[in-house]
């Protein structure tokens, strides 16, 4: 099983509610994915400054100095963010060159995203819990995506809590499973790939962010996946102007869209759209098999 | 519970108000008389296994399973329903004015399914006497491995219709995108033709020109195996 959700914001008077919107939706889906949960939240930023989410593998970490080695190592200004066991780091740096060097020289985190406007969150345990923990409501945004896990090819760690995000301002959550994804992981890292888990839906997320840094568009990238990614699933996709929506083929895995004039969303089910507001009134539909939805706020 | 079972009749059910298992309970122990369900709000198994001389209405979008394993009752949704409709249906009439999402009707051994709108995926899969009429299209897989019952379809119908089939009927009256394996377009004969009008009529479906529909059936040639047939299965 697992829960997804998507939301993106049409009206810009709902941007202070993304957060407790999207809070909304996952405490529906908990029962889909009891073990874990996660979330990205799209919250706008500041051009030329790239966001970098981490969160301690085990325990409190002293993110303070991991900043100060950080500024060191790349050789500009960084400031951090601390909320419960995540950090915010933000630099005018080089964002990928840090995000590298975290990885590398911090074994006692995971380096969650790296972007202009993607903030990702994730624990284990009950998804309501970690909303609360981790003050989803709070957050405000453009657009946002989370998952409620129930773990199936991976353990139960925060290592398997998605959304998996390897590109600039992109990520992923999945409700499936691949068949693949070792071999795809081996192609990758000959590639120069990062990988920090061994979840299949980390693959699937590197995959899609290296044809998007190859010159695929987003739904080209999704178009490949279709041959290249062997399993089953839906997908959200989010990148830093919005998100997509794209199931396998043999569409096991649920996944319905809801639209009005101030969002679209997207759930496994209608139960996590019913408490937006004006949902009982929106256009709903299932979306497809092997069909990209797409919303967009690039002009 | 008599008391409160006929108090309770012809009374509107709000889930906003009272839990899923309580409207379900009652459903059970009054078994007969018209009721009007409120705030589903995507809600599984809603009206699943009612028994009984009941009307019962939904206004608004449900979840899983919304009437399974229907006896006798007729359901109708206002509104859009999620996996599972009125799966193992025995009969009645389950009555939905959206669309509905897959396996619609799985496993229906008797009674009337009618869906306004779509059904996606494996629609009537593994039917087994149910008749189901959509009125838009239905997805990929539709009536796989289907036994028995009729399904209609007034618009299109998505990869790999009948797949597998045994004696189940199926009438599209728009494109088929695919065949599955051994599903063959039969004739339309007087005999099918007075049949599904009978069938569309009692779905309410009557400015339709059954000649517009083409029949498909089980061309017979898997279900008794055959060495030279294995590498179709």
């Amino acid at each position: 099983m697992c829960g997804i959700v998507g939301l993106f914001l049409k009206n810009d008077k709902l941007r202070g509610d993304l957060g407790r919107l999207t809070g909304l939706m996952l405490r529906e889906l908990c029962d889909r994915g009891p073990d874990s949960a996660g979330f990205a939240v799209y919250g706008g930023g500041t051009p030329g400054t790239t966001k970098i989410c981490a969160v301690s593998r085990n325990g409190a970490l002293a993110w303070g100095p991991v900043a100060r080695e950080l500024a060191q190592a790349i050789g500009a200004g960084v400031e951090v963010e601390e909320i419960e066991d995540h950090a915010i780091f933000r630099t005018a740096g080089a964002g990928d060159v840090a995000r590298k060097w975290l990885i590398d020289n911090v074994p006692g985190a995971y380096i969650l995203s790296q972007g202009q406007s993607i903030e990702i969150f994730k624990g284990v345990g009950d998804p309501a819990a970690i909303v609360d923990r981790l003050a989803l409501e709070k957050r405000a945004g453009t657009h946002a995506i989370g998952h409620t896990r129930m773990a199936t090819e991976s353990a139960v760690t925060i290592a398997g809590s998605h959304p998996f995000s390897t590109g600039d301002d992109t990520c992923l959550v999945h409700n499936g499973s691949l068949s693949n994804h070792n071999r795809l992981r081996e192609q990758l890292t000959r590639h120069g790939e990062r990988f920090q888990t061994e979840n299949d839906t980390e693959v699937a997320a590197a995959y899609l962010a290296a044809r998007m840094r190859n010159g695929d568009t987003l739904e080209a990238s999704l178009h490949n996946g279709l041959k290249d990614l062997d399993g089953f699933y839906t997908f959200v996709v989010g990148t830093r102007d919005g998100f997509a929506v794209i199931r396998d083929p043999i569409a096991c895995k649920p996944a319905v869209i809801a639209e009005t004039e101030d969002w679209a969303a997207m759930a496994s089910e209608y139960r996590a759209i019913a408490p937006l507001p004006g949902a009982e009134h929106a256009k709903l539909w299932e979306p497809a098999p092997a069909t990209v939805y797409a919303w967009s706020r690039a002009a | 519970m008599q008391t409160a079972s006929v108090r309770a009749r012809n009374s509107v059910l709000d889930l906003a108000a009272m839990s899923l298992r309580e409207v379900n309970q009652l459903l059970h122990d009054t078994r007969d008389g018209d009721f009007l369900i409120r705030n589903p709000r995507g809600a599984h198994a809603l009206a699943c296994g009612l028994d009984g001389d009941l009307n019962v209405t939904i206004d608004g979008h449900v979840g899983y399973y919304c009437a399974g394993m229907n006896k006798t009752a007729h359901v109708t949704v206002n509104g859009n329903v999620g996996t599972g409709l009125a799966e193992n249906m025995m009969s009645g009439r389950v009555h939905v004015t959206g669309d509905a999402s897959q396996s619609a009707g799985a496993t229906g051994c008797g009674g009337l399914l009618v869906i306004d709108g779509n059904a996606s995926a494996r629609c009537g899969i593994a039917l087994r006497g149910l008749d189901i009429v959509v009125k838009g299209s239905v997805g990929h897989m539709s009536a796989f491995m289907a036994q028995a019952g009729r399904l209609v379809v007034l618009g299109d119908a998505g990869d790999g219709l009948g797949d597998s089939l045994y004696e189940a009927r199926l009438f599209v009256r728009g494109s088929v995108k695919s065949l599955g394996a051994d599903c063959v377009e039969k004739p339309l004969r007087e005999e099918h033709r007075a049949s599904l009008r009978a069938l569309l009529d009692a779905a309410g479906v009557r400015d339709v020109d059954v000649a517009e529909f083409r029949r498909y059936g089980s061309a017979r040639k898997l279900y008794h195996f055959h060495v030279d047939n294995a590498g179709q299965y």
